[in-house]
């Protein structure tokens, strides 16, 4: 994947490899974490978790609502469900049963959707989750978090563990470059910035953070300085991160893998508004569902690119 | 914890059919006065379930502590048919889980006592229901936790006839089979209708059995409002323990009430208030 490339990143694992390594480790930590998968285990990688504790893995077939309720079950008895699908499945098909019975009751239920946004590829629109960030953020107390990297991934899986309360992670299929080393930490909702710059903001999240620091680096060959914050978690937003960021830098570009309404754009826009209106651009898949294709190919199509945050970038710094 | 030893025998119980009889006419009373003071609410949607909640409660079938709620060996009842919330509340009120005065707060702006079951709100609410169709899977996930901490207790989940309809039902119903779990009982309040037409319209409910027992439940069938009856069948299904079972209870929307009896479209109406005093008398 031609991401990350220009300012040197190493390609990594899938956020949804961190993930399964991560929850097979906490699952050796801590007895209450338990799973109930969908029959893709292999995909969403918990079947890791499912070999080494059977007694703590159940697949309930292809059956998300039941998944869901399963789910719901189990985090009222203390135990700490991980809820596991492909995000399209998950977010859409049991979305009425994440609402009953996680959301409203606020039940320690840990969703994971994998194979996010389009970069899956060839599989097509069918199983490519573009909305499931604007539905996530659409349940009252659901914390959502979107890794960029293996190591934000496992991050976010312990964080998402430690945290009293419902989740819903996205993490994606494809192997991604590594914009992180293995000691970062993810606080739930404090972005991460990962690069300064006082010109322009870029805020990004999942695989788009490498392709904003791509972006960043051909910007500044331009004379532009763009800061970079890695926006991992889109709710509880970090408002401070980004009422500075307009402050400082009077102009933002939210990049995201991700349908534009109601995502981390959408989300970033409101703050904005309200605590320091400024320039913004919106790099995202443009009301459309995307087609089968490679998924580099596919990022390419629908201007999920790093030119397409440059183009952003300059035009809110020429004043356009 | 330190209610892990809290007395199974802390719930008012008793064998006594006729106190039960007795019991079940005021708990009717109750559901008819407090919705007819929220002047909204499904009483006949309560009524059909009265003897069935009545034994389970209070003939010494289920195992609960009023005083405490969250006692882990408690077991589990869910109405998965949430907007018979009114019979619920009744029930919880006669049990202890708080005092009877509320019940007068039904559906009204504060009250822990809304128009479907609020788990977070009120005491001894397993699920938050009312969305049809979910309690069975909440249920299964109650009845493998149990499994895996080593507790013996039962998870009773009532559904509508009308509410098997959805699908996710019969998802539940599939995985509760092949997780064989014996502390599950599904209990099914067939009361021939749904909101807008007889269930028959819709669907079969004489196949209902068929479509239990080929999903791998034992199934058992009762008449809903024999007490009797309905106490055999909950211990019977309590003690298989080879794998889940349901109860398909035959009953009568709007039991107790000719009013209600005689017409279906009473669904998620309450009484209006003139005819509050007439219809009392009739329960008794």
């Amino acid at each position: 994947m031609n991401l990350g490339t220009e300012v040197g990143l190493k390609m990594g694992k899938a956020t949804r490899d961190a993930f399964g390594e991560a929850l097979r480790d906490i699952g050796r930590e801590n007895p209450a974490v338990v799973v109930v998968d969908g029959d893709v285990s292999n995909s969403t990688r918990t079947e890791w978790f499912g070999k080494e504790f059977p007694d703590r893995f159940f697949d309930v077939g292809i059956a998300e609502s039941n998944l869901v309720g399963v789910a719901s079950g189990l985090a009222a008895n203390g135990k700490i469900p991980v809820a596991a699908s492909f995000a399209a499945f998950l977010l859409c098909n049991a979305y009425d049963q994440i609402r009953m019975g996680v959301a409203y009751p606020h039940l320690n239920v840990k969703l994971v959707g994998s194979h996010a946004g389009i970069s899956i590829g060839e599989d097509g629109p069918s199983q490519m989750a573009i909305e499931d960030v604007a539905l996530a953020c659409a349940l009252p107390g659901v914390v959502v978090l979107v890794p960029a990297d293996e190591h934000a991934a496992r991050a976010a899986t312990r964080a998402m563990i430690a945290y009293d309360g419902p989740t819903y992670l996205r993490v994606g299929r494809p192997n991604v470059p590594v914009v992180y080393d293995e000691n970062v930490q993810i606080e739930i909702g404090k972005a991460i910035t990962v690069r300064e710059g006082g010109d322009v903001t870029i805020i990004a999240n999942g695989l788009m953070v490498a392709a904003a620091l791509d972006a960043a680096a051909r910007l500044a060959g331009q004379g532009i300085e763009a800061r970079v914050l890695d926006m991992h978690t889109v709710k509880p937003l970090d408002e401070a991160a980004v009422a500075a960021a307009a402050r400082e830098t009077g102009g933002i570009v939210v990049a995201e893998e991700h349908l534009h309404h109601g995502g981390l754009g959408s989300v970033v826009a409101m703050a904005v508004a309200r605590l320091h209106p400024c320039r913004m651009g919106f790099v995202d898949l443009d009301d459309t569902y995307a087609q089968s294709g490679t998924g580099e190919e596919l990022l390419r199509e629908y201007g999920l690119t790093a030119d397409r945050i440059v183009e952003e970038a300059t035009r809110i710094v020429r004043g356009g | 914890m330190g209610d892990q030893h809290a007395s199974a025998q802390a719930q008012p119980a008793t064998a006594n059919l006729d106190e039960l009889r007795d019991l079940a006419r005021r708990l009717r009373r109750e559901v008819l006065i407090m919705t007819t003071e929220a002047g909204s609410g499904h009483p006949s949607s309560s009524f059909s379930a009265v003897e069935i909640l009545t034994q389970l409660y209070f003939g010494g079938i289920l195992r609960y502590n009023p005083q405490q709620p969250h006692w882990p060996d408690r077991d589990r009842f869910i109405l998965s048919k949430g907007h018979a919330a009114p019979i619920l509340y009744a029930v919880l009120a006669e049990a202890g889980y708080f005092p009877k005065d509320e019940l007068k707060t039904l559906r009204k702006l504060g009250s822990p006592l809304e128009g479907h079951p609020n788990m977070r709100r009120l005491p001894g609410v397993e699920a938050s229901t009312g969305s049809l169709g979910q309690g069975l899977s909440i249920g299964l996930g109650h009845a493998l936790a149990a499994r895996l901490d080593g507790r013996d207790y039962q998870v009773y989940v009532m559904l509508g006839d009308g509410e098997i309809e959805e699908g996710q039902v019969w998802e539940a119903a599939m995985a509760a089979a092949n997780q064989k779990v014996g502390n599950l009982i599904a209990i099914v309040d067939n009361n021939r209708y749904q909101q807008t037409s007889a269930v028959s319209k819709v669907t079969d409910p004489a196949l209902y059995d068929d479509k239990w027992a080929a999903f791998g439940w034992k199934v058992l069938e009762i008449d809903g409002h024999d007490l009797e009856q309905v106490r055999d069948a909950l211990i019977a299904a309590r003690d298989e323990k080879s794998g889940p079972v349901v109860i398909i209870a035959h009953t009568i929307k709007g039991k107790g009430l000719k009013i209600f009896e005689e017409d279906y479209t009473w669904h998620g109406r309450a009484l209006p208030k003139d005819k509050l005093a007439e219809a009392l008398e009739e329960l008794g």
